[in-house]
């Protein structure tokens, strides 16, 4: 099976999905690439490269470049899903969500519960988070946490190629608002990708690998920092159980808590800051669902309650990484 | 006296395999071994399972200690007699690690292809080469190529052996048409023909042994031999609630619950068995295939085509393997073969006999072919 990379795999579901289904429009700033500019069009596909050749297959009915208006954007995919497409919406950066929240917050998330289940709002935002570029505080941040938190939208957090393509298709066929992350450093990193669509069903944790003495819950990029701490804790005996949540909204309960059931500890690692996080969402989840099988206190790696730093040296030391993640499950289980 | 001292090496499950980690042994040191026997638990990405001694003898050192990873072709253990000393022991394992080299992945050399067969594309791995006429495997219902992952490297070693993924599985196109037994018999004719196989040996399994005899009684002489494994096509009854679980787990759970009724020690179920069988489960295309698949060969617990009958009318070499823990198929269909045929049944084996008595299965598949050639 061919391997490809995050940035392929989300090529892939949305040509795919473009070709089974007419509804889908994909929009947003220079995802044509470099269209407007005689002999420029479809140069580039995106800021991150993402929707190249697009617009050569579909054109520009269904690969829309937008100004740079986030309002716009949103407003367009908002309403353009309320009355029969299913847009597929980029926002270079999340961080930019500010500018345009009241079309998801207010609008979209809450069209299906306020018209009584009579209007849907199928309609995919792709966009970007996380550290680790140097890009500062205003491009760095990871607010997955946030859209969590409002009911009538769903939030994916993938965390490689295959889950990337799979999850995406089923974004795009869900009949729901889903945001979906992800991460800017992360495009390059390949893994065996069916050529084929396929989905993957929300609200389904992996487990990426099994152990007995520590649950460690990590999504999006801290996946690999887990994975890598898993080895080295395996090193000095310590088998850990690994669970990628990737969708965050709805949220798969059952796998933290059985895997917790099992192990007694916990270490939930989140890219984010701390207060209102994923982090602290799961461990609050393991301390009303599983208290009484816990054998030590629910662990949180993190971002600290700051702004992401732009100076390499403090970024380094700001975001959560494989070391820290082995150094708090050793704390509770060594 | 070296010359006694034979090793055993890391086997290669699958093209994937590229290390194992040995879990546990089961023969200790010392200890005299059978053929066939299981000595060691062997876990790999893909699978765990236990390797089967390939020969017999007298277990004298686990090279490899529980816990270790070892490449394929690596050593694990020595066989010898009482005879050859601790020493000599040592001084051969000294000098297998100073030539051993890790082969390189071998998986860019044997790669599946791809035909058009029907305006479909079917995927298959060919690999091999000999003198007899070639072995063809194929799966059973929700199953693929990579089903065949502890058989079809052995087998190679002998011949050319080929695995294709039928229409609805695996990387082949996803349309079945009707869907029945026969459908796939005409695709197999017609895959074997664009393959330019004109007499091959056919190792069909569950669904697979149906379509397999199907095929022969319509081209008696394309086929030298023909080897069933727990076959569907013998007689009316099957497990239908099994086979609606399996086509309607969507879930880990579901599937592990599935999964675990196909083999007698529920522990071969890995976590990758179960994810690889979810991914198959979500291709787009697959579900409808599934149930297009059931309702033109199920009736409840009723298989719509028995072919038993006229088998014993066509005049080819006939074995049959099975499992008597099988909970799909029951073993006593091998009742309905014709006289002539070998039956072989397995004790503690459930439907899976080629993946839960892969090294057995492996050696009279290969033996069988060589006499029928």
């Amino acid at each position: 099976m061919a391997k490809k990379t995050i940035r392929e795999a989300i090529n892939d579901a949305l040509r795919q999905e473009m070709e089974r289904d007419e509804r889908v429009v994909v929009m947003g700033e220079d995802v044509a690439g470099g269209a407007g500019l005689d002999g420029e069009e479809d140069a580039f596909g995106g800021v991150m490269g993402v929707t190249k050749g697009l617009y050569g297959q579909f054109s520009a009915a269904r690969v829309i470049d937008t100004p740079i208006s986030e309002t716009a954007i949103m407003g367009m995919a908002a309403g353009s899903a309320a009355t029969g497409l299913r847009p597929v919406a980029e926002l270079m950066f999340c961080d930019f969500m500010g500018v345009c929240f009241d079309q998801i917050l207010n609008q979209a998330a809450k069209f299906r519960y306020m018209f009584g289940g009579k209007a849907t709002t199928p309609m995919v935002v792709r966009t970007t988070y996380g550290g680790g570029l140097g890009a500062a505080a205003q491009h760095s941040q990871c607010l997955y946490g946030m859209f969590t938190a409002v009911p009538g939208i769903k939030v994916v957090v993938p965390s490689n190629a295959y889950d990337a393509k799979g999850l995406l298709i089923q974004a795009i066929r869900d009949d729901d608002p889903v945001i979906f992350f992800e991460h800017k450093t992360m495009y390059d990193l390949a893994d065996e990708v069916p050529d084929e669509a396929y989905t993957i069903p929300f609200g389904e944790a992996n487990i990426l690998r099994e152990g007995s003495d520590v649950t460690i819950v990590a999504l999006g990029k801290m996946v690999l920092e887990a994975r890598e701490a898993a080895d080295k804790l395996a090193e000095d005996g310590i088998e850990a159980q690994v669970i990628d949540l990737r969708t965050t909204s709805p949220l798969d309960e059952e796998t933290i808590l059985e895997s917790v059931e099992e192990t007694g500890r916990l270490v939930v690692v989140d890219e984010a800051n701390p207060r209102c996080s994923i982090a602290a969402d799961v461990a609050g989840l393991v301390a009303g669902g599983a208290f009484e099988m816990l054998k030590a206190p629910v662990k949180q790696v993190t971002a600290p309650h700051a702004p992401v730093p732009f100076a390499p040296e403090l970024e380094n030391l700001y975001l959560p990484n494989a070391d820290k993640i082995v150094a708090a499950a050793k704390e509770i289980a060594a | 006296m070296s010359d006694e001292i034979r090793k055993l090496t890391m086997p290669k499950w699958g093209l994937q395999m590229q290390e194992g980690t040995v879990v546990e042994w089961l023969a200790p040191e010392g200890s005299d071994i059978a053929q066939g026997e299981e000595i060691v638990e062997v876990e790999t990405e893909k699978v765990n399972n236990a390797y089967e001694a390939p020969f017999p003898g007298r277990l004298r050192r686990h090279v490899a200690a529980v816990g270790q990873t070892v490449p394929v072709g690596g050593l694990i253990a020595v066989v010898a007699p009482e005879s050859v000393s601790d020493a000599q022991i040592d001084a051969f394992v000294a000098g297998f690690d100073a030539d051993f080299v890790p082969e390189a992945d071998e998986g860019e050399t044997a790669t599946p292809q791809t035909v058009t067969i029907d305006g479909r594309d079917i995927n298959y791995l060919d690999i091999g080469t000999g003198d007899g006429a070639p072995l063809v495997l194929v799966h059973g219902l929700c199953a693929d190529l990579n089903g065949w992952m502890f058989n079809h490297p052995v087998l190679a070693a002998g011949r050319r052996v080929v695995a294709l993924d039928l229409p609805g599985h695996g990387a082949s196109s996803k349309d079945v048409g009707d869907g029945d037994v026969a459908f796939f018999a005409d695709t197999l004719a017609n895959f074997l023909a664009e393959l330019d196989i004109g007499r091959a040996h056919l190792v069909g399994h569950s669904m697979g042994g149906a379509i397999s005899i199907a095929f022969a009684l319509d081209n008696r002489d394309r086929v030298r031999s023909l080897s069933l494994i727990a076959p569907a096509g013998l007689a009316g009854d099957i497990n239908g609630g099994f086979l609606a679980e399996m086509i309607g787990a969507e879930k880990r759970r579901g599937a592990r619950l599935a999964l675990s009724q196909l083999v007698d020690d529920a522990d071969l179920v890995s976590r990758d068995m179960i994810e690889q069988f979810l991914r198959y489960k979500r291709t787009d295309g697959v579900p409808e295939a599934l149930a297009v698949i059931a309702a033109a060969n199920f009736d409840g617990d009723t298989q719509k085509t028995v072919l038993a009958d006229r088998l014993g009318a066509i005049d080819i070499p006939v074995m049959c393997i099975w499992g008597d823990k099988d909970q799909v198929i029951p073993p006593a269909h091998s009742d309905k073969l014709p006289a002539g045929a070998t039956v072989h049944r397995f004790e503690n084996v459930g439907h899976l006999p080629q993946m839960e008595k892969a090294a057995q299965v492996n050696a009279l598949l290969a033996e069988f072919a060589n006499e029928s050639e």
